[in-house]
């Protein structure tokens, strides 16, 4: 070894993953930064590519924009409702999946996987196929909703799945035991319990849906969204004023993230009440009380 | 007898969608692939012409959407793996910190970030000018080539490698990976003959996870390159959103899906298929 004595180097050597592992988190991270930065950039013309120097102009002007504002509200308008709409049909989905065996379950298993598997483009070539020979849809809000449902469905099911495969099934049984009905175990226990999971799994459509800008480049008729007016602002240069809604989202969404992980800790305490696999069945006074 | 149909009532809702919006527009695809015509007056009529006409004319563009995606997942898997590695291991009390910082990019806008690269790799960023300095940017420029495109998804797709990685190794046992050392295995042949294999599932999974939107991807090809970088997915965007050359466009995207389709199943042959249908026994 070439190194030998040079406790640097051992240390480099111990580390060198943790070293590349942190290297590849601060590339990721570059973008980010460069999106924040060139938010207080002040551009001598229309493209806002190199840095002239700094102000606060655009912050405060923010929402001075109209086609942009407009953008904006349709894009947010369309990932909530696509969001509500996925996340309830995704998680009946996904309890079918888990709590049943039933004729057809690989073949709705395997409807799941398939637009996954599937390139955007095609995706989003096929609905407008679609929408122009069957002709009963005008390309439009319309036509934006039911392709931004369709791509997020399966994602909501693989996030809810992934929570219900986890869950403790004694919990659902000792709450029928103490006299709680079908229906009642489900709003008392089991919602509360996948909870954080559709959570997660809505705040996955959210994000899914505001960002999408193939599909719904095909399909949103003379409709503008958020990603599609950068697209169409891209050839005439860029205001600035995206980079700071881009930056308002982001510390949107990180305090929405924040917020799960705190109701998933809240879900966590719930679940550890149970008494650890080794003590067998007897179950410690205080686990009634966690439903 | 409730038992049995309960499930069918649970799926009923999102499996119509699902068939409706996304099976059904396939056969329609299928359908104006086979169309003949000019535009306005598209006729079906078996038009197989459309289909060697699309291979013959875009060969080139298929040939280099699999090879940028195919870069562009080799180079996601040798940043993925070490990362995802550091945080199921190493990360200690950082893990969440650093899941997070996976997960930040998907916040911001997919074009947004892709301009901010064309920001980074543009001539007069200090970035070329290093990468200049090394002798990787030929003529001073990094924009508007193939290694910027080949750049460009990679960092995209990164996190789609990251995760499924992440979440084979946390649920790794890392008593395994004690075993192969009491038995004298050195880290190397541990790693490779131990922590690779259990970890492959969520190698599978990434991998496909990254190479399938990667091979239609049209975006970073639009921003980041040139003329000569024009992926498939920039072909069909622009047959049918900007030529109407509808019957065209649909055979493109037909050949597209088939042509990874067939590419999947073999991997997924070689790979193993857990991964993908993830199905209950991965849990």
């Amino acid at each position: 070894m070439s190194g030998r004595g040079g406790n640097a180097w051992r240390w480099l050597r111990e580390h060198a993953v943790s070293i590349v592992g942190v290297l590849v988190v601060l590339y990721m991270l570059i973008p980010i930064a460069v999106i924040f930065g060139f938010s207080f950039n002040d551009p001598a013309g229309r493209y806002n590519f190199t840095w002239v120097g700094f102000t606060f102009s655009h912050w405060s002007n923010a929402f001075g924009i109209p086609e942009l504002n407009e953008a904006l509200l349709t894009s947010l308008k369309l990932a909530v409702l696509a969001t509500v709409i996925s996340t309830a049909i995704g998680t009946l989905m996904a309890l079918a999946l888990v709590r049943y065996e039933f004729f057809g379950r690989r073949a709705a298993n395997f409807l799941i996987v398939i637009p996954m598997a599937t390139p955007e483009v095609v995706m989003g070539s096929a609905l407008l196929s679609f929408f122009l020979l069957i002709g009963t849809f005008s390309l439009g809000f319309e036509t934006l909703l039911i392709a931004h449902v369709m791509f997020c469905i399966s994602f909501v099911v693989v996030v809810v799945r992934s929570r219900l495969i986890g869950f403790d099934r004694y919990l659902e049984e000792a709450a029928k035991d103490l006299g709680a009905s079908g229906i009642q175990t489900f709003r008392l226990v089991t919602l509360p319990l996948i909870m954080p999971g559709i959570f997660g799994a809505a705040m996955l459509a959210f994000a899914l849906s505001i960002d999408d800008f193939v599909i719904s480049n095909f399909n949103s008729g003379t409709t503008v969204t958020f990603p599609l007016y950068i697209f169409g602002a891209a050839q005439r240069g860029i205001p600035v004023e995206v980079n700071v809604i881009a930056m308002i989202l982001f510390f949107f969404t990180v305090t929405a993230m924040g917020f799960a992980t705190w109701q998933q800790r809240r879900a966590e305490k719930m679940t550890s009440v149970r008494p650890e696999q080794e003590s067998t069945i007897a179950v410690p006074a205080g686990a009634p009380a966690a439903t | 007898m409730r038992r049995r149909v309960a499930p069918y009532f649970l799926l009923g809702p999102g499996a119509a969608w699902l068939l409706l919006f996304f099976v059904v527009p396939l056969y329609y695809l299928g359908e104006l692939s086979l169309n003949s015509g000019v535009f306005g007056s598209y006729e079906f009529s078996w038009h197989w012409a459309n289909y060697s006409d699309a291979l013959r004319l875009y060969d080139t563009q298929f040939v280099r959407s699999f090879l940028y995606a195919g870069l562009a997942t080799l180079f996601a898997l040798l940043l993925a793996y070490p990362l995802a590695y550091t945080i199921a291991f190493k990360a200690g009390r950082w893990r969440n910190v650093l899941l997070f910082a996976v997960v930040a990019p998907f916040f911001t806008t997919y074009l947004i970030r892709t301009l901010a690269w064309e920001t980074i790799l543009s001539d007069q960023s200090p970035v070329v000018s290093v990468l200049d300095a090394l002798g990787l940017a030929p003529e001073g420029h990094v924009l508007a080539t193939a290694g910027a495109v080949i750049a460009g998804l990679t960092y995209n797709f990164l996190p789609f490698m990251v995760l499924p990685i992440y979440a084979s190794l946390e649920r790794l046992d890392v008593r395994l990976i004690e075993a192969g050392k009491d038995l004298y295995a050195s880290a190397t042949q541990t790693f490779f003959r131990v922590t690779l294999p259990l970890s492959a599932p969520g190698v599978v999974a990434g991998t496909l996870l990254t190479f399938i939107p990667a091979s239609g991807d049209y975006v970073n090809a639009q921003f980041l390159g040139s003329a000569n970088n024009q992926m498939i997915g920039n072909v069909i965007q622009s047959l049918y959103l900007k030529q109407s050359d509808y019957p065209a466009a649909a055979a493109l995207s037909f050949v597209l899906m088939a042509l990874i389709l067939i590419l999947v199943l073999v991997y997924i042959r070689f790979a193993g298929s857990e991964a993908l249908m993830g199905e209950e026994a991965a849990g």
